[in-house]
């Protein structure tokens, strides 16, 4: 019998942290252990009916999504007629999300590992966004996974631009909270390749230099390939029909149309109301129980069609995704109905809601962040 | 050939970070830019319980010799599985492999493949293969042993007249005997071809003596001889050649010692294919911590399974070929740790060695570069 784990380590199976999350403060050791057995039966019962439909799954996305991509980038040559610069940029649209989120983000957690199949494996894929795969994998995987809403661990909580939490000191510079935010959502795979370049670590002397110059070699060979292919070789071609001009327009569009959903979805992630942030002194010590339970309360659900979790990348099963970030993505929805009687019966929030108010939401904890403390409580006092 | 791959490099511009194969992988399922795959056009079945599987390979195979095999690779419940299968077709003939229902992999292969199925390959290899310069050979085969030394077979009977061969092939019934008519066919159509079938069903098992070998064919001795089939039959077949070369030295020390003009021991080669090796040297020790490195997972493993299956259940792209030490596919260096070869028992600890994954099983903690 072999056991596999994803590093950093095992985490204990019974005992406590220092200090546990107020909305678990009700539940004693031997509950949180046994609550830490059901769920790990819930990943137990999907490994045993993972096989031949989750493959088929995900060849069947993979095809549709070059399809689109395909289909769209080859009107786009023609997109001097109007109808073919709508079809072609919507299709480019929706052939970039899903290649993000249900494909890029979902295989490079190692959801499709299992397949061994090395064309659809989360040690080969590269994926349509600027930030190079390996670098994002570190920052999100292994940092923001790991540390998930833990102050001052996870930088995923305002990504070093916004204030996202009570808990995190004001600043003048916090003022611009909107603003930023704002200006962000349309260039966002920028400000993820930003991000992921850990300049604040490198700053702080926790990044080396060697690290430093991969890390920019890497993203800069990206870049060149990214910016090339949606705005210079695909107008160039475009030229041909006399369509250059417009098709850049049509994948400018394409990127942002991506950029806002992609930026809409992560954010309704963990800073919605209703998710918890943790101190360190409530992850240490934590147990297997526990830290499925800080994935639980710090994690925020959006409810909605089939369509609008396929399109999510199916993180709108953002709880279930948290606890078990190996599962394929496909297997969520049945997940969710296990997680979420569990959550009830344990006491423990649950949150879900429609995408518009998940946004609105996140919007309102923005521009409350931007003031100072005492003026937010006067606020909305 | 040199313009596709400069229209492709061209168009990868318009593709990245995908390959243009990605894309004509929507119309043609052979096209990858990272896995060798062919595509089933035919399936023959056999005996009862085997069939034959062509197939249309893409870029990146090479045809093959008479006697390789190449890596086929199947999905089971989704689950990619790789088996090496030896080609059983003449050389330069579109390739095929003879397959015969006795696991996992088989089963899927024999009872559901049909054409226009995708199959994942490397190219053939081997060193199982016919002799630069002519010479008269004598085939041992058993079983599915029969498939390399057919392709050997129809290579070399219809095109080589000079060619002088004697195959002693063991079944255990007719019925089950892959080839036999084909084979009877060409015995009785090409004189450079002698077929001695065995059935072990009617004459008991077939035991290796130089009295039943030289029954079978009398002059095997100057034979340069090819065998391939389980286990048992072929050490048979190796201790009794070993026998006869042993023989062969104290005939010929005195004439060493009588001068000049002495002729080398004229005994004769016995070329070998196993299908499996015995992996029981690790037997009842302990295992430990693996960590692939570059892949970021660990797993607790016993010290009877080897590593390659340790790497593969954990989800790890772990590189493999014959699955039984011979074809060094699978070497992986070691960072750290101690393993150990499951042939032989012997324990390798040395930082930075190439590691046989398929063969070595953790003895203590290991950490491989992968």
């Amino acid at each position: 019998m072999t056991t596999t784990l994803t590093r950093p380590g095992a985490l204990a199976a019974s005992g406590h942290p220092l200090v546990r999350p107020d909305a678990a403060k009700h539940l004693t050791d031997e509950q949180v252990e046994e609550l830490g057995r059901e769920l790990d039966a819930v990943r137990d019962g999907i490994l045993a009916k993972r096989g031949s439909t989750d493959a088929a799954y995900i060849r069947r996305i993979i095809r549709i999504q070059r399809s689109l991509e395909f289909a769209g980038r080859g009107t786009l040559l023609f997109s001097k007629y109007k109808p073919a610069w709508f079809a072609g940029t919507a299709m480019l649209s929706l052939a970039k999300i899903l290649e993000n989120m249900e494909i890029g983000h979902n295989v490079l957690h190692g959801q499709w590992d299992w397949m061994r199949d090395p064309d659809i494996h989360s040690t080969t894929w590269e994926w349509d966004f600027v930030t190079p795969a390996r670098s994002w994998q570190h920052t999100h995987n292994d940092l923001h996974h790991r540390w998930t809403n833990v102050i001052g661990k996870d930088r995923d909580i305002g990504y070093n631009l916004l204030r996202m939490d009570p808990d995190q000191p004001w600043r003048p510079f916090n003022l611009g909270n909107p603003l930023y935010n704002a200006i962000l959502a349309p260039v966002f795979e920028w400000g993820i390749a930003l991000y992921d370049l850990e300049i604040p670590e490198y700053k702080e002397g926790l990044k080396s230099k060697e690290a430093m110059n991969r890390d920019l070699k890497a993203v800069g060979v990206k870049v060149v390939k990214q910016f090339s292919k949606d705005y210079a070789a695909t107008p160039a071609v475009a030229m041909l029909t006399g369509s250059g001009k417009q098709a850049l327009y049509g994948t400018l569009a394409a990127n942002a149309i991506r950029n806002f959903w992609a930026h809409a979805i992560i954010f309704c992630g963990h800073f919605p109301d209703g998710t918890d942030t943790f101190t360190e002194e409530e992850v240490d010590g934590e147990t297997r129980g526990d830290w499925y339970v800080r994935q639980m309360i710090g994690s925020a659900n959006i409810s909605g069609s089939k369509f609008m979790h396929l399109m999510s990348g199916n993180l709108s099963h953002q709880i279930e995704h948290h606890c078990f970030p190996d599962l394929p993505s496909n297997r969520y929805a049945e997940v969710a109905v296990k997680v979420r009687e569990i959550c009830t019966r344990y006491k423990l929030p649950y949150t879900t809601g429609p995408l518009p108010k998940q946004v609105g939401s996140t919007w309102a904890k923005i521009f409350k962040l931007a003031l100072p403390p005492r003026k937010a409580r006067a606020a909305t006092a | 050939m040199i313009r596709f791959t400069k229209l492709a490099r061209a168009a990868s511009a318009l593709t990245t970070p995908l390959a243009p194969e990605d894309f004509l992988s929507l119309f043609n399922p052979v096209f990858s830019s990272r896995q060798l795959r062919g595509v089933v056009t035919r399936v023959e079945h056999e005996t009862a319980d085997s069939a034959t599987i062509y197939f249309r390979p893409g870029h990146g195979w090479h045809a093959h010799q008479a006697g390789q095999w190449a890596r086929i690779g199947v999905e089971l419940n989704g689950v990619r599985q790789w088996r090496s299968y030896s080609l059983s077709n003449a050389a330069g003939h579109d390739p095929a492999i003879t397959v015969k229902d006795a696991g996992s992999v088989s089963h899927v292969l024999v009872r559901e493949t049909k054409p226009g199925d995708v199959l994942f390959l490397a190219p053939p290899q081997g060193d199982f293969i016919l002799p630069e310069h002519p010479r008269s050979l004598l085939m041992l085969t058993a079983g599915s042993g029969i498939t390399p030394v057919m392709s050997m077979i129809r290579t070399l009977i219809p095109r080589r007249p000079d060619a002088d061969v004697v195959l002693i092939n063991s079944n255990s019934t007719p019925e089950k005997s892959l080839f036999r008519e084909e084979l009877d066919e060409l015995a009785d159509q090409f004189p450079n071809l002698t077929v001695r079938h065995w059935f072990t069903a009617a004459r008991g098992r077939l035991e290796f003596t130089a009295k039943t070998i030289a029954d079978l064919c009398p002059d095997w001795r100057g034979r340069a001889a090819y065998a391939c089939g389980p286990e048992g039959f072929l050490n048979d077949a190796e201790d009794l050649w070993q026998r006869e070369a042993a023989l062969e030295t104290a005939r010929t020390v005195p004439d060493v010692g009588a001068g000049a003009g002495a002729q080398p021991a004229g005994a004769a080669t016995l070329t070998i294919e196993r299908f499996s090796t015995d992996l029981t040297a690790g037997a009842g020790h302990d295992g430990g911590l693996v960590t692939f490195e570059q892949s970021d997972r660990e797993v607790q493993a016993d010290g009877d399974t080897p590593l390659l299956d340790i790497g593969e259940d954990a989800g790890v792209l772990m590189p493999s070929g014959c699955r039984m030490g011979i074809c060094h596919s699978c070497l992986i260096p070691l960072r750290a740790g101690q393993v150990r070869d499951l042939r032989t028992g012997e324990l390798h600890n040395e930082p930075g060695q190439l590691i046989q994954t398929c063969v070595s099983a953790a003895a203590g903690p290991v950490n491989l570069d992968l």
